[in-house]
């Protein structure tokens, strides 16, 4: 959500950063997010505060317009169109009427032309510089706006307005020491001949004298060890402000050479900072989607903190009492974050320790994560030396304190398994909470609460209850049961079903080839059913009553979620580079539910969010999403599918980096879709069904004609046409194999891929006429006989 | 902004034995008081009226004790020999003694003279005692006899002569008046009923038997004799319901608690042994000789035990107002006020609360890492209290410093002194399973850093040979160890060939186990 650029405040009552294609605006004082100025089509790439008018804000984006807004009532003023992609804004006060704008890779001049209208187009370009860096922040106006410096690389340039000069100052790659002299930001001082730079080795150098060309001189200060993120002179120059990797806001004295002051520990390392425009506040932004705001006798004064986009490398999970999402947050912390309200909860500290904020130290990660059923339990794995040979890890179970509201560590177990816990999970009973870890090592332990005999205290630590093997297989899934009487774990290619209650091996399933990948009970009236997924495509679910495959089908399932509240299963399915969504239920084979090309990078991690009310859909398509919602998760999305809504959490992750997806809104537009009675076996079928049982005539009747009339709004087809095609499919093959009818989706999705190279509006032509014909067609020859 | 976080020490679980409540409580008594007597004490015995005396038998002399006083109260010195078995009456009254040249004599509380002497017994009576009803008094000689006598006539009532060796045990039911348990040297413990004028039972001890003891409910009959100690149960015609071998001498006494009933037992190997409900050993006295007689005042105020150097070794319970003196004797400076100065104040509504961040005190060595002063930290950690006395704490820093990858900038640089002390530690802890991982890392990480000048110091080439050999020792057991579980492995294997799945259940042998055994073993081996 905070991804944001840049920050700008006026007299502290406001924070402005951009989020994605809009610019949010949060008050200082309460850190609450007042509202947010939309209306750019592209990523808001920078903001800049207009300084003729101190209520008014500019802000430039990737799809080629600058728009001034009023930021306290959130209006748009005016909107101006560049036509180029553009990267950065910078203002001063002396250019009134000129934006500085950073398009490709020159520094470019334009007036804002001044016209009534709500959209101008300005015209008026003049390049400053055609060299500056692709990094904003090595730009910046210098002493009321007679000079602007740029960087990049090795070089300092500044630019003198009056004189129309450049001058360049240019540093050595490397000196002896094995100094990084690249430059990383730079800031100039408000009144005084003073630029200061960062550099990629941690230096500062303060610039002066530079208007005389050969005759210039630098001083260089060294504090922080990788390089300055960012550097900012506080109104009145007094102070130098400088933030990098290390997460330590470092505030330098100007002119006392090496007098500073340190903020340590802000969280994520320090991306920008800026300082109110009477010099009360600072603010900083960090990696982990965060806004500090500081007060100037360097005080924390708050936080407004989004959701941490780190990898996420635990499950994504739901918190049984707060209904909170669960994942990676902070390095080494668990977060909650409310999806009701869209707000993050706070983090649970897990590995509790100092996090050392440097580039390439290999640190504890929480990476597995579980809570039992009745979220008192939380048990969580941390991990370091991935990479290198000894791997260290520890499990760790947390009890909910109810006192505290949050979770308290009960045992930390150093040694659980000999080797990587790949799974675990928790009994699903609500009498007796019992944890089942499955390890690289071969074994699945079980760990149960227990009560010392000898001590006879009431400490409920957890010990080792049982260690199971199968043949030295290594496993790779647990699940348990929904009454949790039965313990399925996986060893490669075999299902073993043990009981909990004693611990006897009562029978394995296999159906090879394939290693198992995912494995999962039924719940509710399907709890006698259990499903399976192999690397080989293959979908199974076995009967447990009669410990037979009750079906199966050949379908490449890259990840498999079960619903708690209902019996529904979500399979996506991802090929051919793009993923795929079925719903099912256990006791039939046939997908509740399709949607096709759901995105186009395979889904790592999805979890059902239970609804706070249950929705009364009486669809069928979108019955699956009364009592929960689905969410998933992809790893670096890249390509940005608009074909899907753009929800809220969507534009939190941010469209470059992951992408999660609230299902309902598409699947609403299913719904709201009437049926059409398309397809020879529709048709048979409803004249074969007795008159009393079928709808009032007026109602089919208006559908039966709709459907035989070609549609006149094409743009609203085409967006639906997928939609339109799985539903045919679905109801003209409903007594086939599913397997048969995912084939025939298959192909025909390949039918519409051949045909790439017609242009679009064609293309939707020769759909709807492809399309019509067919229905006319079948609806001709199966009734007319 | 958080605050630093401190490193994490581990506290990792003490092996051996767990504090439990019976230990707390046994440990609670003061360091005993020591009464030198003329000779070993044979016997102690505690008067069941209130002010709880106690007389012991030592030489030819009787002394009454009170309970704190270090003097004797009474004394009985009319033996002309070696006096035996000093008992008292059920009222406290009576104190029944017999003596090495067989009489047996009765004297009042309270007079100097016996009241009465029992004639008959040929040899040493070692054993008296009032039976429950009070008028009578059986006695065990080593003539192989025990004897009755009435009290007020000063008559033998009976003599049953069914032991065929020494008598040197006799407990008295104290629920039944014709009733007693004799142990004899003949290996037997017999139940006496005094109407049949017979044994009603025998037990077999195996080996002679020192001492009889009944418990309260009289359903459990404790024997003592050799190494042993065995629990009858008469309920069940004298089965023998537990066997403890914890002393490697002859036990030689045993009591009870009154409270709780625990069983102690005292031994020549001089150890008293208490144990819990489930005859488990949970707490320990050590004493100066071997102990030939021990008793327990009501509510466990003393412990009282007599050994054969003649010294009568006293404890008395810590009792909480004692321990209120001792730390308010002990109490320096400010008073309570000074510390709640201003702490209790109670804002009124229109105050404006300033709030006090609360300072975080941290240990030398985080503010050292705290300031990343990796080589300081290392120093402090290994200084050389933290070093013998918490080696967790100097491998937790240990591991905090590989964790910020600074483990080797902290061990650079030292000169031989540090350098020593260092593998000092390596060799005293490096097979510790709980640190042997961070340590094995630090060893790799010195000789990389210091081989070109390993040669200019002899004393850290020393060292370094030392580690070797022992590492080296390490690796072999290790290596037999592992041929061990094999072999076990098959024999469980085989004894289970059907369900290999259920041995798994009863002996959960993951890799961590073998550690420890492993290095519990090596230790041994070490200390050998």
């Amino acid at each position: 959500s905070l991804n944001g650029k840049y920050k700008v405040q006026r007299h502290g009552l406001f924070v402005l950063c951009t989020s994605g294609d809009s610019v949010k605006v949060y008050s200082t004082r309460t850190e609450e997010w007042l509202h947010s100025l939309q209306g750019h089509t592209n990523q808001v790439t920078g903001i800049a505060l207009n300084p003729a008018n101190h209520l008014q804000v500019y802000s430039c984006s990737a799809d080629g317009t600058v728009k001034l807004w009023d930021f306290i009532d959130g209006i748009l003023i005016k909107t101006f169109i560049i036509g180029y992609p553009l990267f950065a804004i910078y203002v001063s006060e002396k250019h009134e009427g000129i934006v500085f704008l950073h398009i490709g890779f020159q520094l470019v001049a334009v007036h804002l032309p001044k016209s009534a209208e709500q959209e101008v187009e300005a015209k008026e370009l003049s390049a400053v510089s055609s060299h500056i860096s692709p990094n904003p922040s090595c730009t910046a106006f210098g002493r009321e706006g007679q000079y602007i410096a740029f960087a990049r690389n090795l070089q300092l340039n500044v630019y003198f307005f009056r004189k129309q000069k450049t001058y360049s100052f240019s540093l050595k790659a490397t000196d002896k020491k094995g100094a990084k002299n690249a430059f990383t930001c730079i800031a100039c001082h408000p009144t005084d001949d003073c630029i200061a730079t960062g550099h990629e080795d941690g230096k500062i150098r303060l610039w002066r004298n530079f208007i005389h060309k050969k005759e210039y001189t630098y001083s260089t200060q060294h504090w922080h060890h990788n390089a300055v993120n960012t550097l900012c002179f506080t109104p009145e120059g007094t102070n130098l402000l400088s933030g990098g990797i290390e997460s330590v806001l470092v505030q330098w004295q100007y002119g006392t050479g090496n007098r500073k002051e340190f903020l340590p520990r802000l969280g994520g390392s320090i991306l920008h900072v800026s300082a109110s425009s009477d010099g009360q506040l600072f603010c900083t932004s960090h990696s982990d989607n965060k806004i500090t705001v500081i007060e100037s006798s360097f005080k924390v004064c708050g936080v407004i903190q989004g959701l941490v986009k780190d990898a996420v490398l635990t499950d994504l999970m739901i918190d049984p009492r707060s209904k909170a999402l669960v994942l990676n947050g902070k390095p080494g912390h668990l977060q909650f974050y409310s999806l009701l309200r869209d707000k993050h909860l706070y983090n649970l500290d897990i590995v509790q320790q100092e996090y050392i904020y440097e580039a390439g130290l290999d640190q504890f990660e929480v990476v597995k994560a579980a809570f039992d059923i009745k979220g008192y339990w939380l048990a969580t794995v941390e991990e370091r030396g991935q990479k290198s040979s000894d791997l260290e890890f520890f499990l760790k179970l947390w009890s909910y304190d109810e006192r505290t509201q949050s979770f308290v560590l009960n045992t930390t177990i150093t040694a659980a398994h000999t080797d990587r816990i790949i799974s675990m999970c928790f009994s699903s009973s609500e009498e007796t909470t019992m944890l089942v870890t499955i390890a690289e090592d071969g074994q699945f332990k079980a760990w149960c609460q227990g009560v010392d005999a000898d001590t006879q205290q009431d400490q409920n630590f957890w010990s080792c209850d049982f260690v199971g093997s199968y043949h030295n297989l290594k496993p790779t899934n647990c699940s348990f049961s929904a009454d949790s009487s039965l313990l399925a774990v996986s060893f490669q290619e075999v299902i073993t079903i043990w009981s909990p209650d004693t611990w006897e091996l009562l029978t394995t399933l296999c159906q090879p080839p394939g290693v198992i990948r995912d494995l999962c009970f039924g719940r509710l009236s399907c709890s006698k059913y259990l499903i399976s997924t192999t690397t080989r495509n293959l979908l199974c679910c076995w009967n447990l009553l009669t410990c037979a495959l009750e079906w199966s089908t050949s379908v490449e399932v890259s990840k498999l979620q079960s619903d708690p509240l209902s019996e529904n299963v979500a399979a996506f399915s991802y090929q051919s580079k793009h993923t795929d969504l079925f719903v099912f239920k256990p006791n039939e084979p046939r997908p509740l539910f399709t949607h096709k090309n759901v995105c186009s990078e395979k889904i790592h991690r999805a979890v059902f969010v239970p609804r706070e009310e249950p929705l009364n859909n009486c669809d069928e398509s979108s019955q699956w999403l009364n009592r929960s919602q689905l969410y998933f998760l992809t790893q670096n999305m890249l390509v940005i599918d608009d074909s899907v809504a753009v929800t809220p959490f969507y534009l939190l992750l941010g469209k470059h980096r992951q992408q999660q997806q609230k299902l309902n809104t598409p699947s609403h537009q299913a719904a709201d879709r009437p049926q059409q009675p398309q397809g020879s076996v529709t048709i048979t079928e409803l004249l074969h069904t007795p008159a009393h049982v079928l709808p009032p005539a007026s109602v089919l009747c208006s559908m039966f004609v709709s459907s035989l009339l070609i549609s006149n709004t094409g743009e609203m087809e085409s967006s639906e046409q997928e939609m339109n095609s799985e539903k045919e499919e679905e109801d003209s093959e409903g007594e086939m194999e599913a397997c048969d009818s995912q084939q025939e989706l298959r192909a025909q999705g390949s039918v519409d891929e051949v045909t790439p190279k017609l242009s679009k509006a064609q293309e939707r032509e020769l759909k709807r006429v492809r399309k019509t014909d067919f229905s006319w067609m079948a609806g001709l020859i199966d009734s007319k006989p | 902004m958080a605050s630093f976080k401190p490193t994490k020490v581990q506290f990792l679980p003490k092996l051996g034995e767990k504090v439990t409540e019976d230990t707390l409580y046994w440990k609670n008594y003061k360091s005993p008081v020591q009464i030198k007597e003329f000779g070993a004490v044979t016997k102690i015995d505690f008067s069941p009226l209130a002010p709880h005396n106690y007389a012991v038998t030592a030489s030819t002399r009787i002394h009454v004790y009170g309970l704190h006083s270090q003097e004797p109260i009474r004394s009985f010195t009319r033996f002309r020999d070696t006096a035996y078995g000093g008992s008292f009456r059920g009222d406290g009254k009576l104190l029944v003694a017999g003596s090495e040249e067989g009489l047996i004599r009765l004297f009042d509380i309270s007079g100097r003279v016996a009241l009465r002497q029992f004639t008959g017994h040929s040899k040493a009576v070692h054993v008296t005692s009032f039976l429950s009803d009070g008028f009578r008094v059986v006695s065990g000689s080593d003539d192989l006899t025990f004897r009755v006598w009435d009290v007020p006539s000063a008559v033998e009532l009976s003599s049953i002569t069914e032991h065929t060796d020494y008598i040197r045990a006799l407990a008295p039911s104290k629920l039944n008046p014709d009733l007693f348990v004799t142990g004899s040297y003949d290996h037997t413990v017999k139940v006496f009923d005094m109407r049949s004028g017979s044994s009603v039972m025998t037990m077999q001890h195996g080996h002679p038997v020192e001492c009889v003891l009944l418990y309260p409910s009289e359903a459990l009959l404790v024997s003592t004799g050799g190494r042993y100690v065995k629990i009858w149960d008469l309920l069940k015609g004298g089965q023998e319901l537990v066997s403890l071998k914890n002393h490697h001498k002859t036990v030689t006494c045993a009591c009870l608690s009154s409270v709780g009933n625990k069983l102690l037992t005292g031994s020549l190997d001089r150890h008293v042994k208490v144990y819990n409900s489930s005859y488990k050993v949970v707490h320990n006295f050590d004493c100066d000789a071997s102990i030939l007689s021990m008793a327990v005042a009501p509510d466990d105020e003393v412990v009282a035990v007599g050994m054969t150097n003649g010294v009568l070794s006293v404890r008395h319970r810590k009792h909480k107002k004692d321990k209120e003196t001792l730390t308010s004797r002990r109490r320096r400076g400010p008073s309570y006020r000074v510390f709640v100065k201003g702490k209790n104040f109670v804002p009124r509504q229109d105050d404006f609360l300033v709030s006090k961040p609360v300072k975080q005190y941290l240990r030398k060595y985080d503010k050292q890492l705290k300031s990343f002063e990796v080589s300081k930290a290392l120093d402090t950690a290994l200084q050389t209290w933290t070093r013998t006395s918490k080696p967790e704490v100097t491998v937790a820093v240990i591991i905090e410093l590989n964790r910020r990858g600074t483990l080797k900038n902290a061990l650079a640089g030292r000169n031989e002194e540090s350098l020593t002390k260092i593998l000092n530690f390596l060799l005293k802890h490096i097979f510790d399973p709980r640190f042997s991982r961070p340590l094995l890392t630090v060893g790799d990480i010195v000789l990389d850093l210091y081989r070109q000048v390993l040669h200019q110091s002899p004393v850290v080439e020393r060292q370094l040979q030392r580690l070797m050999e022992v590492l080296g020792r390490e690796a072999e057991l290790q290596q037999e160890l592992l041929q061990v579980l094999g072999i076990l492995d098959t024999l469980f294997a085989s004894l289970t060939p059907r369900k290999e799945v259920l041995w798994e259940e009863h002996c959960p042998m993951s890799l961590n186990n073998h550690c420890v055994s492993v290095s519990s073993v090596s230790a041994d081996v070490c200390r050998i």
